[in-house]
């Protein structure tokens, strides 16, 4: 189950050395913007010595690219891809059509080394014209398994200061939600950026939690425990799970089309939720 | 693979290392410094060498600054160096 995705810069060989035991369900090894343009080739020979030689045993590994208007995108792929990462994230994604730009680069270079596993992605949308796009950009290919808001751009993008409360991308937050949701797969959050707020955080991922988001991304390894426990079933919402799913059996034994809990009607969409939270609490290795 | 030129990557900052490459006229010449050179000193040595033969290189002068970088992070760095020492111009 992933929740939480911390970014790790891919030129800070001692941060890329832990990344994996900081608690992430996922590190994101970033290629684009946590690395200056002249140190771009040292960075992806220093994350693929990294995914060679330390395995990223504990967590998925998602290597963030260079966005395809850049020199660097295709060379970052060739050295990235035959160390089968788990996923890709090209950042600035805003239409399906640079999905399949990608998507077929990506290709060529599985066909050249052999690599048989389609590897994922995961597109970082950021632009105002990306949002208007998340649905067909989320539906634009087989290898998306979730798609990302990034605030920090869309703000510039959209000409407007971005705040803690985050009023100026609920429209965005909406939609791509509606539109990840409408194509089947996760969608994560933009990282609040103040690393010091851990009571801004906590109600950041909340709400977000609140409005379907899968769960969010971190720029600091302090926020990753915040957004899994935020992300992560309650003790009460898995109890409640368990007696929605026993009565449902009740109900089924004794041949009856309705049923009521603690004064509810249990209808089939409470039963899905609650059948999305037994299985989320499995996923955490719980012993439910 | 012909050095060219002068090249450097890493940085000295805590778990990495900074290499810097040079051509040279007679074989290989390794000037190591380390914060864990009595403990690994050899090692990190050995994982030079076979950088170097991994990449054909028959003659350089690498003088490499260590602060406590781990196996792959000092092959990245070397490699990275030779990369941009086989480059042509700035």
């Amino acid at each position: 189950m992933r929740r939480s995705m911390l970014f790790m810069p891919g030129n800070n060989s001692g941060m890329l050395l832990n990344a994996d035991a900081l608690g992430a369900d996922s590190v994101i090894l970033d290629l684009e913007d946590a690395v200056s343009p002249q140190e771009k080739d040292s960075a992806r020979i220093l994350v693929r010595n990294a995914l060679k030689y330390l395995g990223y045993k504990g967590c998925e590994v998602i290597i963030r690219i260079n966005s395809i208007d850049t020199d660097f995108w295709k060379k970052d792929l060739d050295e990235i891809i035959p160390m089968k990462p788990d996923m890709i994230m090209p950042p600035k994604v805003s239409s399906g059509m640079d999905i399949k730009v990608v998507e077929n680069y990506m290709g060529e270079v599985e066909r050249r080394h052999g690599i048989e596993k389609k590897i994922s992605l995961i597109p970082l949308i950021e632009t105002a014209l990306g949002v208007e796009n998340a649905f067909e950009i989320a539906s634009s290919s087989k290898r998306i398994k979730a798609i990302f808001l990034g605030g920090e751009d869309l703000t510039a993008d959209l000409r407007c200061k971005r705040t803690k409360k985050g009023d100026e991308i609920f429209y965005s937050r909406g939609r791509m939600v509606m539109a990840a949701r409408a194509a089947g797969i996760d969608v994560y959050d933009t990282p609040f950026t103040d690393v010091e707020d851990e009571e801004g955080l906590r109600t950041d991922a909340e709400f977000a939690k609140s409005l379907g988001f899968t769960g969010k991304a971190c720029i600091s390894p302090r926020h990753v425990q915040s957004v899994n426990e935020v992300f992560s079933p309650t003790l009460e919402e898995i109890e409640y799970a368990k007696e929605v799913m026993e009565i449902i059996q009740v109900a089924k034994e004794q041949g009856k089309g309705a049923i009521s809990l603690r004064g509810k009607m249990i209808d089939a969409p409470i039963v899905e939720r609650a059948r999305q939270t037994l299985e989320a609490a499995r996923a955490l290795g719980g012993a439910f | 693979m012909e050095i060219k030129k002068k090249a450097t990557a890493g940085t000295l900052e805590s778990s990495d290392i900074f290499v810097q490459v040079e051509p040279n006229d007679n074989g290989i010449e390794i000037n190591l410094t380390s914060i864990v050179y009595n403990q690994f000193g050899e090692d990190i040595e050995r994982t030079v060498k076979e950088v170097l033969s991994e990449f054909d290189v028959k003659n350089v002068k690498i003088q490499l600054k260590d602060r406590g970088a781990v196996e792959c992070a000092i092959r990245a760095r070397i490699e990275t160096a030779l990369k941009r020492a086989e480059r042509m111009g700035n």
